[in-house]
């Protein structure tokens, strides 16, 4: 496979972004990571992703592929002699894919809203929801790792991917509020996993580091407050 | 494969879980159907569901899957005749693309159109037009979204056949319109003609009963 045919059309702070970049690093695949400025969209991404004009796409042979998720299993899929990424049972795979999208439909939305809630009550609010959902999570961790590692068993999987991505701005979102949302008590297997997923080779380089991510959260809150311009 | 007990939980109208009655059709899988009235939700389905507590579920020896497009992911990987996702995995990645942009941009579009009034109706009219132009596109030199047979985004889209008709016909307004999209018409006419398509659609009387009764208080709500 020409790998100098793969290009990924990203931002470094972005959860969704770094899915496809820890697949293609599991599986050995080098490419070009284009990045995408703040606020702005370049020709490429317009023409690559006209529906929907969001980030990542993933440009191979000059084919575009959109949306993380389906990124991750089309990479799984081409890249078919490297390490798998979705279980191989069909219900193991429909147990990885069921709560991947509870992660970005129900849970996100969440952790998002703890940066957009205005006062304190709907902060300690969102705060809640997320702990809660991540509780869900650890349920769903010690039913996929069938005791082992990740998600995915012994090796890092699709599930660990969609998840995992997630890590960066949960730390950075404990950092910033001052609250622990993973914590030893209520979600032990999940505390032993983020440490594990994000010393992983596949992941350590495209993770940001929870300083840099604060700092940008600063610079996106303080565009959101701003007045819209007339 | 022995005992192949399969359930569906699902209730009369439910588009997500008429396209789980269509891919077990096409593969010629037996199976039961639980039809539930989410008004008063079966313990069953809220052991199998305990989440979203939604339909459809699909249970197979004795183990529940959910997630409508997930469940027909899930039965094309475990009963391999007839495959309703394409081969090759850029036609794949087209394949699910299509399918979410159809449950979320395109039915939210749709949905707008339906519960709105005047200028916000309009404005409505506009985005779905634009999200079923992408349909349109796509079917360009084929009979279906599958080819020339019905595949995953033919089962995916399907709701689009029935549905749209009922709220166009509440509402009196055409969305869909020949001139504007003749190749979607025609995919929405040879898709209903199918048999196992024609033989399941929920009694058309029933439907715009449901959907008046749902479009009510939109129309109470605005001046």
């Amino acid at each position: 496979m020409d790998s100098s045919d793969v290009k990924v059309l990203g931002a470094w702070p972005s959860p969704f972004v770094m899915r496809p970049r820890i697949a293609l690093n599991i599986k050995s695949v080098t490419y070009e990571f284009l990045q995408e400025g703040l606020g702005s969209k370049s020709e490429l991404l317009l023409q690559s992703n006209p529906v929907h004009k969001k980030i990542p796409v993933l440009i191979h042979a000059q084919k575009p592929i959109c949306e993380s998720l389906i990124i991750v299993q089309y990479i799984d899929e081409v890249w078919s002699s490297g390490p798998t990424l979705l279980p191989s049972d069909p219900y193991d795979r429909a147990v990885a894919r069921f709560w991947a999208a509870y992660v970005d439909d129900k849970w996100f939305p969440c952790l998002r809203g703890i940066a957009k809630a205005q006062g304190k009550e709907t902060r300690e609010e969102a705060i809640e929801q997320v702990k809660e959902g991540l509780v869900l999570l650890e349920g769903a961790f010690e039913k996929c790792s069938k005791g082992k590692g990740y998600f995915g068993g012994e090796k890092i999987g699709y599930l660990d991917i969609a998840v995992g991505s997630f890590l960066g701005w949960i730390r950075a979102t404990e950092k910033m509020n001052g609250v622990k949302l993973l914590d030893e008590a209520k979600t032990p297997g999940l505390v032993g996993w983020a440490e594990r997923f994000c010393a992983n080779s596949a992941v350590k380089e495209v993770m940001p580091e929870t300083e840099k991510l604060a700092e940008f959260a600063k610079i996106l809150q303080a565009k959101f407050k701003a007045p819209p311009p007339n | 494969m022995a005992n192949e007990e399969v359930k569906l939980f699902r209730t009369w109208s439910s588009p997500f879980g008429l396209r789980i009655v269509w891919a077990l059709k096409l593969k010629g899988i037996e199976y039961e159907t639980v039809l539930e009235d989410l008004s008063n939700k079966s313990h069953l389905l809220l052991q199998y569901n305990p989440i979203h507590k939604k339909i459809p579920v699909l249970l197979h020896n004795g183990k529940p899957i959910v997630e409508s497009l997930v469940i027909l992911e899930y039965i094309d990987n475990t009963w391999e005749q007839i495959p309703i996702l394409p081969q090759d995995p850029y036609e794949r990645a087209r394949a699910r693309f299509l399918a979410k942009f159809g449950d979320e941009k395109l039915l939210s579009s749709i949905w707008s159109v339906f519960v709105k009034q005047g200028k916000e109706q309009e404005e409505a009219i506009g985005s779905a037009w634009e999200n079923l132009k992408i349909l349109e596109e796509e079917l360009k030199g084929k009979k279906f979204f599958g080819g020339d047979t019905i595949g995953f985004v033919d089962i995916a889209l399907g709701w689009t056949v029935n549905l749209i008709g009922i709220l166009e016909e509440i509402i009196e307004l055409k969305i869909v319109d020949e001139e504007k999209f003749p190749l979607l018409c025609a995919w929405m006419q040879d898709f209903a003609d199918v048999s196992i398509i024609k033989d399941n659609w929920p009694p058309h009387d029933k439907m715009i009963a449901k959907f008046l009764a749902i479009r009510e208080p939109y129309l109470a709500g605005s001046k």
